[in-house]
């Protein structure tokens, strides 16, 4: 059941962040989309990263291909890849080892990323015939395996189909199959799910988990929805104005959270609500990037917000050797402050964990 | 419990349509269901299921094939008369999905919240509209001053406010809420619920509320219909629904849910449902209450199963990918 604690025993990064800034040129005014983040990605984990839209989370892992809009830039930082530093990548030709071949993504929207006027098997082979020096009949023979490894039935039938003839799952599922046919290392999963349905969702999710292991991938799941996270991975990091506020395995974010902004995500779940009782919801609106932000980013929508937490930006704070958060609740100084109460179910197994071990 | 509650909607025998005779398309076949006054009744399924052209065919927005609808003792499917047809614009309001898309671009707020005052002739006097339009911005935690604002203005939550404010100054019984919080971000989902559910404390309302996340459902609906290639399969309330599907279909769906929760998450089986487990030959399906205020979509011999066992069809644990 733990399996993925094995990982952690033996870490070995493959991709490490550190100080990361990025910068968007905007109107002449300069917005401060990341703002300084490191991290580190072990091999073999998957590591999903949640926060509401405008976070920041799908800006921070495009910098990893290259993929920033035109008036995007990385103002400093560094992010390490086999022994070379992306953030300074600047041409086209310096991406071409990486893109795909090392890193691939699979994005949101399989309606829209799929070419409509090609057969979807050339969609699948163009990358293996790129990236695994294939060609003609043997690059068809894999273009099919992977096809029947997505769960496609009757993949030689269906190589020679177009886009509109699969369904969002499917499509969904070509998709992943274009994506590990460049054999990557990394796969980057930006809300794989959120275009489908419920029941195709978790298929999709399950499909996922098991290339992952066939394939000894390191996924990286970009999501808004808690549920698809708790499912999947194996650690969270919890992205708030570009940041990432709070990181720590599934277990310790969901049933130990130490940042107000985490506690506010979970308890704003419909799941975790008491029916005829008002849902939290966070009061506000997000932090606005282009001025410079003193101390915590989400101090004006927090009401559980100290003093400090106005006038000086919180260091990490080590809750275990996984688990770390950026909020002065953590000091040893802070007062006792109370999670919310939606939460209480969810906490008290914590403790139930706690003692099994 | 059940006898004292007023019925307010009735959907009978419901059949929708699309396309011509040599290739028709049943949208929604022979659903049957009915909505209390005060209560939120809940419709889930996957998209392309039909629960969407339900709620279009109560506003008369899709002609009905068969079957009929009933409001408030009047019907109000096929033909009626213009006055009971301006009534139940009045009566019936509908909130969509995307606040991006539904909103006109090139109107100011005032316009767009008023637009049904103006097409009914709703209002007496222009300092009346005014006042019915601030009133309705204010109850839906917007500023009266947004009024001269356009709609590129707001966010994606306030957009959903505006959209909700258009349908309050009709003063409605009833409304339609079709997906209205699933293109919002996560934080702000749970604002417009509560505001949905204020609402409906404060005006009395009744709500159809179509979605094709289960766990919204459960949080806001009394009663539940999951419906399936357009037939409702199974329809309960909520508890009873979560506490005991019956309906194979059901139990995938409930299986499919998301929980916050990874060690229960990580350990769950998915179950996938597979519409040839049912032998309906023969046999043909009837949209049976198996317990008091439990449907179920079944034949004979899986309501005779069910007897026996508490349980109708076991799904195959070996076709789940």
């Amino acid at each position: 059941m733990m399996s993925y604690l094995d990982v952690k025993i033996n870490k070995e990064v493959v991709l490490c962040v550190n100080d990361l800034k990025v910068n968007f040129k905007l109107r002449g005014q300069v917005l401060n989309a990341i703002r300084g983040i490191s991290l580190d990605l072990y091999k073999g984990e998957s590591l999903a990263i949640v926060g509401e839209s405008g976070s920041g989370k799908s800006v921070f892992t495009k910098t990893f291909m290259g993929l920033l809009e035109s008036n995007g830039y990385i103002d400093s930082g560094s992010i390490m890849y086999s022994g070379k530093d992306l953030a300074k990548f600047k041409v086209a030709k310096d991406w071409r080892g990486i893109r795909g071949k090392e890193i691939a993504m699979v994005s949101q929207d399989p309606m829209t990323s799929l070419n409509p006027l090609k057969i979807i098997g050339k969609q699948v082979q163009e990358g293996i015939e790129l990236h695994q020096n294939l060609k003609g009949a043997q690059a068809k023979k894999l273009a099919i395996k992977l096809l029947e490894d997505v769960g496609i039935s009757d993949p030689e039938k269906r190589y020679y189909q177009y886009p509109h003839e699969f369904s969002g799952g499917m499509r969904q599922r070509v998709v992943i199959a274009i994506a590990i046919g460049c054999n990557p290392k990394i796969l980057i999963c930006d809300e794989p799910t959120t275009a489908l349905d419920v029941t195709m969702q978790a298929q999709i999710l399950d499909l996922l988990k098991n290339i992952q292991k066939e394939y000894n991938l390191t996924i990286i799941y970009i999501t808004h929805d808690l549920g698809v996270v708790a499912k999947v991975a194996d650690r969270v990091g919890v992205m708030y104005a570009g940041d990432i506020v709070e990181i720590g395995l599934a277990d310790e974010i969901f049933y130990n959270a130490k940042h107000p902004y985490t506690w506010a995500l979970l308890s704003s779940l419909p799941q975790l609500g008491i029916k005829g009782e008002d849902l939290y919801s966070i009061k506000g609106t997000p932090i606005n990037l282009f001025k410079e932000i003193k101390g915590d980013a989400f101090a004006p929508r927090n009401p559980r917000a100290l003093k400090i937490d106005f006038e000086l930006t919180p260091p990490y704070f080590e809750v275990s050797k996984t688990h770390k958060a950026k909020t002065w609740l953590l000091d040893t100084r802070a007062p006792k402050v109370e999670y919310p109460k939606a939460l209480k179910k969810l906490f008290d197994e914590w403790e139930g964990y706690r003692n099994e071990k | 419990m059940k006898n004292e509650k007023e019925i307010l909607l009735e959907v009978k025998n419901l059949k929708v349509e699309f396309g011509s005779k040599k290739k028709k398309f049943t949208a929604v076949n022979d659903v049957s269901f009915d909505i209390y006054k005060g209560e939120t009744f809940g419709l889930v399924g996957e998209s392309g299921s039909g629960k969407t052209t339900i709620g279009r065919s109560i506003i008369r927005i899709n002609q009905v094939s068969s079957g009929e609808i009933i409001y408030n003792g009047e019907k109000i499917s096929g033909k009626i008369s213009k006055s009971l047809d301006k009534e139940i614009t009045k009566k019936i309001q509908m909130i969509f999905q995307d606040p991006m898309a539904s909103l006109n671009e090139r109107a100011k707020v005032d316009y767009i919240v008023s637009e049904g005052l103006y097409n009914l002739n709703n209002h007496k006097s222009e300092d009346e509209r005014k006042t019915i339009v601030d009133n309705a911005l204010l109850e839906v935690g917007l500023l009266p001053e947004f009024a001269s604002r356009f709609p590129h203005e707001f966010s994606g939550g306030q957009r959903q406010r505006i959209g909700i404010a258009r349908t309050l100054v009709m003063k409605p019984e009833f409304i339609i809420a079709d997906e209205p919080i699933s293109a919002l971000d996560v934080s702000i989902r749970a604002q417009v619920l509560n505001l949905l559910s204020s609402l409906q404390k404060a005006n009395d309302l009744t709500y159809l509320f179509i979605a094709h996340d289960l766990s919204v459902v459960r949080f806001i609906a009394d009663r539940i219909g999951v419906i399936y290639k357009g037939r409702i399969v199974e329809l309960a309330e909520a508890e009873e629904l979560f506490n005991n599907p019956i309906h194979p279909y059901t139990k995938a769906l409930l299986s499919a849910i998301p929980q916050p929760d990874p060690r229960k998450e990580k350990n769950k089986k998915i179950e996938v449902y597979d519409s040839s487990c049912h032998s309906y030959d023969e046999d043909k399906p009837k949209f049976i209450e198996i317990e008091e205020g439990h449907f179920i979509l079944a034949n004979e011999d899986e309501i005779n199963q069910y007897k026996e066992s508490g349980n109708m069809i076991a799904i195959d644990a070996s076709k789940a990918v």
